[in-house]
């Protein structure tokens, strides 16, 4: 790995110089491809910037248009939002949902688990999401099977406001696979004693899953909330490529506008308030569901 | 109470049988469509099985767009996931080292900073990495589908090695130690070639990882022959392109290959990485 001289071996050989010198390239990596861009997009948010010309130093300007002057940028928190607080709760319901059904286990459960975590692997691809576009199509596969059971067979998923944002709802709760596998797991942790003792007591199934399973699971519900949310804040392909925003900014996503201001209408000084803007509400989001945590999630220090 | 059992059994399999048919079903369907009549495609959209199978699909999707195949834009696609692949598994293995083995000042800084960066998306990047980038000369060009993965900023992969190194006996560390090896040895020497399997998973998922990523295509290949098939997927889904949808289809499917038959050969390590790194949060 590294090369040493012998006059330098010894030193190099301390303990909290190899320490440093293995995290080198994080170190790096974290200064130059986060700090740094992060440092320079917060002072081009200050600036009217198109790429073409050098920038120009205007103070709060981009920031006072976005919170006061530019409807689409309240309209695509408010799309982001929809989209994060009912595709994370549902796509987590169906993924614990699935979990205990799975979990009680035969010889066929690595082969169902297969089936239902496959989508989650492959489903940010633009693949799917151009396959997606085409099974809502209104000539698409899912109106062509609505109409084999007798249902209205020419609506118009994505041109509609009402059901746009569905689509890409369901895309993401079909993507269930990863919290479904982290669920598995968590729900075979559980000591069988605890059951073992319900029994004796006489509770039955959903006493069980409410006083026992769901409290231990928490700390693993929190955990794929957290992380889920804040993906969920930020979904780009599905919508860049499905949608685009459309019909009438209905499915328009922070990310998707951001990006819209920045390479296709030149406002890059803008964009980067945006992003800044994505960073605090992500951050926002974060912190609250944290301070929820103690109301919750059980902590199995105490 | 045997026979209610065996029938509670069957249902049992029936539904989740069928469950798991209605989710793969659209993947299938993907599929099977490829092999169709492109123009029969969606008159026939609820027939699953093609009367025939066809592979003028193939053939037509393979040809690209502007003289450009469906060869060079897989070739690309491959290079660009080895390369940023091998950089962040490397990286991340000597740094979850370092972080988890070594005492110094800052190291529970860093831990923080790996944190954050496993919670900082690539999304919110996106505009600030491409100013930065673009100051460096590098839009254009695969350095930023690469370079920076070579620095272990996914903490993701960071976290699932110190998970791994944590479990294994310090006094394997001591012993070398005793015996004369240095950090930096203890790492080549011992450590690395335990890491296997945790190398392996952190291998499939930054391939995979790499292989869908878009984002970061759309944002910085401009030129049409160094497209990744996820960039060159797009020029399908276009307004205004000529809809060739089984070729479309063809294509889609082409991409998901790798992905799938890495799934199926790979599933334990997939299963273990998404378990133990999710558990551990």
């Amino acid at each position: 790995m590294k090369k040493k001289s012998l006059t330098l071996a010894q030193r190099l050989n301390r303990e909290s110089t190899a320490g440093v010198v293995c995290s080198l390239p994080f170190i790096i990596g974290f200064l130059f491809f986060m700090i740094v861009p992060m440092g320079i997009s917060l002072y081009y948010s200050f600036c009217d910037y198109n790429i073409l010309s050098p920038p120009e130093f205007v103070g709060l300007k981009n920031y006072i248009q976005m919170f006061t002057a530019d409807d689409r940028f309240w309209k695509s928190i408010g799309v982001t939002f929809y989209f994060a607080l009912v595709s994370v709760p549902l796509r987590l319901i169906f993924a614990l949902i699935v979990a205990m059904i799975l979990v009680k286990g035969s010889k066929a459960s690595p082969f169902y688990r297969a089936v239902y975590y496959l989508p989650s692997i492959i489903g940010g691809s633009v693949a799917v999401s151009i396959l997606w576009k085409r099974m809502f199509a209104t000539d698409g596969v899912i109106n062509q099977i609505l109409g084999m059971f007798g249902l209205p067979d020419n609506t118009s998923w994505l041109g509609q406001t009402s059901t746009a944002i569905w689509t890409l709802i369901i895309l993401a709760v079909w993507q269930f696979g990863s919290s479904m596998l982290i669920f598995l797991s968590a729900l075979k942790q559980i000591p069988a004693e605890l059951y073992e003792a319900a029994n004796v007591d006489g509770a039955n199934g959903i006493q069980k899953f409410f006083r026992i399973t769901l409290p231990l699971l928490t700390p693993t519900i929190f955990f794929n909330l957290v992380m889920q949310m804040i993906n969920g804040f930020l979904a780009f392909t599905q919508c860049y490529i499905i949608t685009q925003g459309k019909p009438m900014d209905s499915t328009l996503f922070f990310t998707v506008y951001t990006y819209q201001q920045s390479f296709e209408f030149y406002k890059t000084g803008y964009a980067a308030g945006m992003a800044w803007v994505m960073l605090l509400i992500v951050g926002l989001v974060t912190l609250v569901l944290f301070a929820t945590k103690r109301f919750w999630v059980y902590d199995e220090g105490n | 109470m045997r026979r209610k059992k065996i029938i509670n059994k069957t249902i049992y399999h029936v539904l989740v049988t069928l469950f798991g048919l209605i989710m793969i079903y659209p993947l299938v369907w993907m599929f099977m469509s490829s092999f169709k009549d492109t123009n029969t495609i969606f008159t026939t959209a609820t027939q699953l099985i093609p009367e025939t199978f066809k592979f003028e699909n193939y053939a037509n999707g393979w040809k690209g767009f502007g003289g450009i195949s469906f060869g060079t834009f897989f070739g690309n696609s491959l290079f660009i996931s080895i390369l940023a692949t091998i950089g962040t598994v490397f990286s991340s293995a000597i740094v979850g080292y370092g972080l988890q083995r070594c005492k110094f000042k800052g190291s529970r800084i860093l831990f923080v900073a790996m944190l954050l960066s496993m919670m900082l998306p690539a999304q919110v990047l996106m505009i600030p990495q491409y100013l930065w980038y673009q100051q460096l000369g590098w839009v254009g060009t695969y350095l930023p589908l690469i370079v920076p993965y070579c620095f272990a900023i996914q903490g993701f992969f960071v976290y699932l090695v110190m998970n791994f190194i944590g479990g294994i006996p310090k006094e394997l560390d001591e012993s070398a130690k005793i015996d004369g090896c240095t950090y930096y040895g203890i790492f080549a020497r011992i450590i690395f070639p335990l890491l296997k399997p945790v190398l392996v998973t952190s291998f499939i998922f930054s391939f995979m990882w790499r292989w869908d990523d878009f984002l970061s295509a759309l944002l910085y290949i401009n030129d049409s022959a160094r497209y990744p098939v996820s960039l060159a997927l797009k020029l399908f889904a276009d307004p205004g392109s000529t809809s060739d949808y089984g070729a479309m289809f063809a294509m889609a499917s082409l991409s998901l290959l790798p992905i799938i038959v890495i799934f199926i050969f790979m599933q334990r390590y997939i299963v273990e990485g998404i378990s133990t790194s999710g558990l551990k949060g």
